[in-house]
């Protein structure tokens, strides 16, 4: 049986919050490393191939990424099963609704968070059945991750897919950032409109970083 | 000025409850919203019908038995309590939807009236100090630096209405939970029983059936007393520190 302490909903929303942070991190990485995609197809191949032997003798072959992955999942698993106790028990808080009712200070952000949640989670499958595992492969298959990448956002539903699921995630990003400080004690009134702004404008950043490769693609500037 | 109003009729807590239409006519702007609903009452009985039940008492906003939500906000439309919001916030001919509190924690006892024993559990559960008795000790014998004694005071003045329940999408507690954790947490005599007073009020809202915070922010918009949102991020930090101590239970 789980003790007490850790099934209380403060400590839920807290391992949501440390796995979140998790999850943003490997984004920040991510972003950057799809800028590559820039210099052309040979250093984006070669970044590529570098994720997988990074580290080596020093750690296995493909030791690290498979470190990242297995956190990466670790995370998303401890995310998403939380977030389904903590909406459950939500859902089970309020058993007859409001026949009126105004919002009075959430935001769009804030109350997407769940379903939005659910949306990301399925953009998150196909898009490593995509272009990770290379089971899914729209616009043609090649061994090259690069012509893997312009073959699928030349398709324009693709890149659309992709585009929207961004800016899902950005709106996750924008409330999850803020709410990782407030739900680990460490907002106060002072910080809050700090911690809200930058969550807004690193949510932007991270966003508009990764779209970049999809739009360039779909116009022609990467082909 | 002339209202309708729908407001939730529920014989009690068995029945299913639903919204009934009245037609309250010449409303004096000056009128306290209670007030109305006494007017409203009065003819009811006159009428033979039952009066809508609501919770008041001292109608000077400090006591926090009233609260309804109004218009889909708790309290209404002005940052205060029902009893303290005055028909000058509506307009002649307006429809004004009335419904009690909605939270499993909080089951209506009639109409308008919840039962909120739920939050007198959760202070029961750690929502004190323990203090030797006798007389009192010299108002200057323990030191409180005036920012703590001020933040302190002001997390102090939640008068546990259960609007921050009402408003919250999650029906959490957190907010009220968190203003007596604030209180007692910042002064110097909260300090012997921090760790387990937060742990023993999370794990007694927990039990109670609210929900969860999300940081969204509405319990602290609508708070009568205005207990700043920054208070449940006060409860978390001492929540979580209180995991690695000894002393939570």
């Amino acid at each position: 049986m789980i003790p007490t302490r850790y099934r209380s909903s403060v400590f839920l929303k807290a391992a949501m919050a440390v796995t979140g942070a998790v999850m943003v991190l490997f984004l920040i990485m991510h972003m950057v490393g799809n800028l590559k995609a820039f210099e052309g197809q040979e250093s984006f191949d070669a970044y590529s191939h570098w994720l997988r032997v990074v580290g080596y003798p020093a750690v296995p072959e493909g030791g690290l990424l498979w470190a990242i992955r297995i956190a990466l999942t670790v995370s998303v698993v401890v995310h998403i099963a939380s977030a389904t106790v903590l909406a459950l028990r939500a859902r089970r808080a309020r058993p007859q609704r409001y026949q009126t009712r105004k919002r009075v200070r959430q935001s769009y952000a804030s109350r997407t968070m769940r379903w939005g949640g659910v949306i990301i989670a399925v953009f998150v499958l196909y898009h490593i059945l995509h272009l990770t595992v290379n089971v899914i492969a729209p616009g043609g298959a090649s061994d090259s991750p690069y012509e893997r990448l312009v073959n699928g956002f030349q398709q324009p539903l693709v890149a659309v897919f992709y585009i929207v699921s961004l800016l899902l995630v950005g709106l996750h990003l924008q409330h999850g950032l803020w709410s990782v400080f407030a739900t680990l004690g460490a907002s106060s009134g002072r910080r809050e409109p700090l911690l809200r702004g930058g969550a807004t404008a690193l949510s932007v950043l991270l966003i508009a970083g990764f779209m970049l490769v999809p739009v360039s693609v779909m116009i022609g500037w990467v082909s | 000025m002339n209202l309708t109003l729908r407001i939730w009729r529920q014989k009690g807590s068995e029945d299913k409850g639903r919204m009934v239409r009245y037609e309250v006519a010449d409303v004096s702007p000056d009128m306290s919203f209670l007030e109305m609903l006494d007017v409203l009452n009065e003819r009811l009985t006159l009428e033979g019908e039952e009066p809508v039940a609501f919770d008041h008492d001292c109608r000077e906003g400090i006591c926090g038995m009233c609260g309804m939500v109004i218009n889909g906000v708790a309290h209404g439309p002005e940052v205060t309590t029902a009893c303290q919001l005055h028909m000058r916030s509506f307009s002649d001919g307006d429809t004004i939807d009335i419904e009690p509190w909605r939270a499993k924690a909080f089951p209506v006892v009639k109409d308008l009236v919840v039962d909120r024993g739920a939050f007198d559990r959760i202070i029961q559960a750690g929502g004190y100090i323990s203090a030797p008795t006798g007389s009192a000790p010299d108002a200057h014998s323990i030191p409180v630096a005036k920012a703590d004694a001020d933040r302190a005071f002001d997390a102090a003045t939640c008068i546990g209405c259960g609007a921050c329940v009402a408003a919250c999408p999650n029906a959490s507690a957190m907010l009220f939970t968190a203003a007596k954790v604030t209180h007692l947490g910042l002064l110097p005599q909260g300090q012997p029983e921090r760790a387990s007073r937060v742990v023993r009020m999370v794990d007694q809202m927990d039990a109670e059936d609210f929900g969860g915070c999300t940081n969204i922010g509405e319990c602290a918009a609508v708070c009568p007393k205005g207990i700043p949102l920054e208070t449940i991020s006060r409860l978390n930090h001492d929540l979580l520190g209180s995991l690695s101590g000894a002393d939570a239970k």
